[in-house]
C-alpha cells in the first residue's frame, strides 16, 4: 500500500493552537483524518500517554502505525509524505531556514509571552507582559514585511509553514485581546498583520479548524475557574 | 560565483561545533571567525547584524545570507550541499531524528546544567532528568553504532553535547550522569563519536573548556 494511503489520526483538541498547524497542513493536501479529541482538562488519557510517552502532548499524528509529535515537525512530515501541490515549506533552502527560524522563535519566545499576560498578577504586571508581546509583534510585522515579497502570506500566494505556525495562535490572541482589553493587534503598530489575520482565518484550509473566539474565551475561563479550584461550570 | 561560506562560533559551544562537523562531512570549505561570547560588549558588530534576535552563536553566513540556530543551520547545510546526506531519505526517520534533536537540547542539556549549579534536592531532580534523557536515548540507538546507522547523521552530530561535554562535566565534577551498566550502547556511542575523523577537530581542548566551566561555576562569568 502506497504510504500516502494509509489510515490518518490526529490526536488533539479543539482548543489547542499547536494541534490546529496539523489538521491545517492535513487540510491543506486534502488528506482525510479521524480527529480523536482528548479531554485533556479531565486529565491524559491512556491512548496519549502510549501515543506520546516522552512529552504526554497533544498533537500527535498517526499515520498507519507510526506516530509523530511535536507539531512543527509533524507539518514537516506531510508536507514530506504528501509532496503534491500545495507546497506547504518553500523550495529554497534559505526561505525555509528564515520560516523554521520564526517557527522556533514563536515557540520558544512569543506565545509564552502571550501566555504571561493572561498569568500576569496586578497592572504592573500586566503592563510589562503586554510591552514584551508587543515587542515581539513588531518584530514579526518586520518579518512579515521580509517574507512577503508583496504577496498575501508569508507563504506567498497561498500559506505556507510559517503562515499556519503563526496563525494557529490568533484565537488566543483573541481572547488575550478580550480579557486584557487591550488592541494588541493594531492598524498603528502592526498594519500588514491585522490584514494578514483576515486572510489566513479565511484560508479554505483554516476556517473550519479556527476556533471561535467566544467559545475558546469560555473554554479558558472554564480552565481558569478549574485551576483555581471551583466547580466546573454546567457546559 | 565562487562560494562563500562563513561561521562565527566559539570554541567552546556544542552548538558552534555542530556545524563545524557538518561542514567537514560535507567537504565545504568554510571562513571561521571566533566570537567573544562572554562579554557582550565585546560580540562583533557583524554578529549582532546577522543575529540581532538572539544575539548567539552559531551565524552561518552563506553568500552573505545569516543561517541562525544550530539544528535549524544543520537542516539548512544537508539541503544545500547534496553529498553525504546527514538526514535519513524516510520522512518518518527524518521526523525521528528531528524530535530527538530537540529532545536533546530541551530535555537533556539545560538539567545538566542545573545539576551543576544547584545542590540538594534542586541537584538530585536536575540529575534524575538527565539520567532518563539518557536512558530514553539508550533505547532510541537501539544497538546501533551510530544513531544514523554506520556513519554519522543529524541526530549524532546533535548529540555531541552527550559525547563530549556532558562527560567532562561528569568527570569533573563526579556527577555520574552516564553510566555503562544504564547506558551500555550510549557510553559506546560516545567512544565511537569523538574518534570519526569529521568529528575529532571539532572538539573544544578538554583542559580549556574544565578550566572554563569551573571559572563560570565560581561565578566569573559565562557564555550565552
Amino acid at each position: 500500500m502506497e504510504k500516502s494511503d494509509l489510515k490518518v489520526k490526529v490526536l488533539g483538541t479543539w482548543s489547542s493552537p499547536f494541534v490546529m498547524r496539523a489538521r491545517i497542513a492535513l487540510n491543506m493536501k486534502s488528506v482525510n483524518y479521524e480527529f480523536l479529541q482528548e479531554r485533556l482538562w479531565e486529565g491524559k488519557s491512556e491512548r496519549l500517554l502510549k501515543s506520546n510517552p516522552v512529552h504526554k502532548k497533544v498533537p500527535v499524528l498517526i499515520h498507519g502505525d507510526k506516530l509523530i509529535c511535536e507539531s512543527l515537525i509533524i507539518v514537516e512530515y506531510i508536507d514530506e509524505v504528501w509532496p503534491s501541490a500545495p507546497s506547504i515549506l518553500h523550495s529554497d533552502p534559505n526561505e525555509r531556514a528564515i520560516a523554521r527560524f520564526w517557527a522556533a522563535y514563536l515557540d520558544d519566545k512569543w506565545f509564552p509571552s502571550m501566555r504571561s499576560i493572561g498569568f500576569a498578577r496586578g497592572e504592573d504586571e500586566k503592563k510589562a507582559a503586554i510591552a514584551e508581546f508587543e515587542k515581539g509583534l513588531v518584530l514579526l510585522e518586520k518579518a512579515f514585511g521580509n517574507c512577503r515579497k508583496g504577496k498575501p502570506f508569508f507563504g506567498g500566494d497561498q500559506i505556507g509553514y510559517l503562515d499556519i505556525a503563526f496563525g494557529c495562535f490568533l484565537g488566543w490572541l483573541r481572547v488575550t485581546e478580550t480579557t486584557s482589553g487591550i488592541k494588541l493587534l493594531s492598524e498603528a503598530k502592526t498594519p500588514a498583520l491585522i490584514n494578514w489575520a483576515h486572510r489566513f482565518c479565511s484560508d479554505a484550509a483554516v476556517k473550519d479548524v479556527m476556533p471561535d473566539t467566544e467559545k475558546l474565551a469560555e473554554f479558558a475561563k472554564m480552565i481558569a475557574s478549574k485551576r483555581r479550584g471551583e466547580a466546573p461550570p454546567k457546559s | 560565483m565562487a562560494e562563500e561560506v562563513k561561521l562565527f562560533g566559539t570554541w567552546g559551544s556544542p552548538f558552534s561545533r555542530r556545524v563545524e562537523i557538518a561542514l567537514e562531512l560535507k567537504g565545504v570549505p568554510f571562513e571561521y571567525i571566533e566570537e567573544n561570547v562572554s562579554d557582550h560588549k565585546l560580540k562583533s558588530p557583524l554578529l549582532l547584524k546577522y543575529n540581532p534576535i538572539h544575539k548567539k552563536v552559531p551565524v552561518l553566513l552563506h553568500n552573505g545570507k545569516p543561517i541562525l540556530e544550530s539544528l535549524i543551520i544543520l537542516e539548512y547545510i544537508d539541503e544545500t550541499w547534496k553529498q553525504n546526506p546527514i538526514l535519513p531519505q524516510d520522512p518518518h526517520e527524518r521526523a525521528l531524528a528531528r524530535f530527538w534533536a530537540k529532545f536533546i537540547d530541551d530535555k537533556v542539556n539545560p538539567p545538566v546544567w542545573r545539576a551543576l549549579l544547584g545542590s540538594g534536592d534542586e541537584r538530585e531532580k536536575a540529575m534524575e532528568e538527565v539520567k532518563e534523557g539518557l536512558e530514553t536515548l539508550e533505547r532510541v540507538l537501539n544497538g546501533k553504532k551510530f544513531f544514523g546507522g554506520e556513519t554519522i547523521g543529524m541526530l549524532d552530530i546533535a548529540a555531541n553535547f552527550i559525547a563530549f561535554w556532558l562527560r567532562v562535566v561528569q568527570e569533573f565534577s563526579g556527577l555520574e550522569f552516564l553510566t555503562p551498566d544504564k547506558c551500555p550502547a550510549l557510553t559506546k556511542w560516545c567512544d565511537e563519536f569523538v574518534s570519526c575523523d569529521v568529528v575529532k577537530e571539532h572538539l573544544p581542548p578538554r583542559e580549556k573548556l574544565i578550566a572554563f566551566t569551573k571559572n563560570w561555576l565560581s561565578g566569573n562569568g559565562w557564555t550565552d
